[in-house]
């Protein structure tokens, strides 16, 4: 407690990765500014626009509602980690590609991450289940519809075996 | 929108969280699922100068039931598990109605049921929950526990009865008889936003279908959750029509809870919000508690 520096050791996107940081530093702006990781975005930095959602031992939270030093020993998933090269994309990825489903892109990370383990829990959504999941997420360019029906869409291909949804 | 500099400490055991809690008091917080207390930090609302991260403290995280049939839920399960778990669906489906209420998916998965009581924010939904099913809480301290019931928890706006040095351990709920139903609803402008009002109702029947007793709470209509006794004595020897529903819910809106309004609702709105939920959950829980 006298240093105001503290090591973590954490796993992202199956890399292991050792700092020393301070506590107030934000896991958001730990995985970006440290990590080189800029694919997760920030926008509001309190928990209401979902653009920095991660995946938290597989489950999405808010990257800048957690500090950095809290991530220690745990395994975290950012978009970065979805798509196996640069030459490919995954399916939810191709799904958003197929129907148009970003414009600026800002908040597509976030939304990615959240509906990665949905996708794997609900093969078979309703649309109101997707939106209901979706209320975590602002985008202040699609008004949702093409997102929504990229989602959907990757849930059927997931259930036409053309690439589980879950990758 | 960056947290001020803080010290910062994980202990791995509630003793050594305990100790902390002792040594630092009021300069310390505890950080739950920091759901409310990181915003609030990076906004430098709240500037504590110590975090107690109870995080690493194994063991504070479970549901389970008692011989008595009370559900015993650790202060550190996170309210994405009351969503689903079975017990709580079983044993207090309160919890399971109103936690999908509680924010975002993503907020759920990381903030915890003792956070939120112990933050005490006269708009959540769990501090309602808590008095309507008439919930304990147990506070540890180093020397020894104590159980509050949720009346004497709820102290007004953000404020509890926990002392600086007690950390919320364990949530004790009572077993419900037989034909009692609860329900919960609210409204808010948009999915996961804080509900400009909402309210929890439970109402026991006798043999006969008749209204034995009943509670409603309500959020956002004061200092703290609101609870309403004189809307809850109108139903009772009543049958639940919509009409006697409305009725209580109707004195519950004017009479007993004191809204203050915000930049989406007046008071008047809220109150009207009230009267019409109110009315809608009395006669869910009633259907539910014959059914």
């Amino acid at each position: 407690m006298t240093t105001n520096l503290r090591p973590v050791s954490l796993k992202v996107n199956g890399k292991t990765y050792r700092h020393v940081v301070e506590p107030r530093l934000l896991l958001s702006d730990f995985l970006r500014h440290e990590l080189g990781l800029t694919g997760t975005h920030v926008g509001c930095e309190h928990g209401v626009c979902g653009a920095c959602t991660i995946l938290f031992d597989g489950q999405p939270v808010r990257s800048c509602l957690i500090l950095a030093v809290q991530a220690d020993g745990h395994e975290l998933t950012t978009v970065e980690g979805l798509s196996p090269g640069p030459e490919s994309l995954h399916p939810l990825q191709e799904a958003f590609w197929t129907t148009h489903a970003l414009q600026c892109g800002f908040c597509t990370p976030g939304i990615l991450m959240t509906f990665i383990p949905f996708l794997e829990s609900n093969p078979n959504p309703t649309e109101e289940q997707v939106r209901h999941m979706l209320s975590g997420n602002l985008c202040r360019c699609t008004g949702y519809q093409h997102i929504v029906e990229a989602i959907l869409l990757a849930a059927e291909r997931g259930r036409q075996g053309r690439g589980a949804a879950g990758g | 929108m960056k947290p001020p500099p803080f010290e910062y400490m994980a202990p791995e055991t509630l003793p050594e969280a305990l100790a902390a809690a002792r040594e630092h008091g009021g300069e310390a917080k505890l950080l739950a699922g920091g759901q409310s207390l990181v915003p609030s930090m990076n906004f430098r609302v709240s500037t504590p100068s110590l975090l107690i991260d109870l995080n690493r403290i194994p063991d504070l995280d479970y549901i389970r039931r008692d011989p008595d049939g009370s559900l015993r839920i650790g202060a550190m399960t996170r309210q994405h598990r009351l969503e689903t778990d079975a017990l709580v669906r079983e044993a207090a489906s309160l919890l399971a109605h109103a936690a999908p209420f509680i924010a975002h998916p993503q907020i759920r998965n990381r903030g915890t049921l003792g956070g939120s009581l112990a933050h005490a924010d006269p708009a959540a939904e769990l501090p309602v929950v808590a008095l309507a099913l008439e919930a304990r809480m147990q506070a540890a301290t180093n020397e020894g526990r104590r159980w509050i019931e949720a009346k004497d928890f709820f102290q007004g706006m953000f404020t509890t009865s926990l002392a600086p040095e007690e950390i919320l351990v364990e949530i004790a709920l009572p077993r419900q008889p037989g034909r009692t139903g609860v329900a919960f609803d609210e409204f808010a402008r948009r999915r996961g936003d804080y509900a400009l009002m909402g309210v929890a109702a439970l109402v026991r029947l006798d043999g006969k279908g008749v209204c034995e007793s009943a509670r409603l709470v309500f959020l956002n209509a004061g200092d703290g959750p609101v609870v309403a006794p004189e809307a809850a004595a109108l139903l009772q020897g009543q049958n639940v029509t919509p009409k006697t529903a409305e009725a209580a819910a109707r004195h519950a809106a004017e009479k007993e809870i004191e809204p203050i309004g915000n930049l989406h609702a007046t008071p008047a709105f809220q109150r009207h919000l009230a009267r019409v939920l109110a009315t809608r959950v009395i006669v869910s829980a009633s259907q539910r508690a014959a059914a």
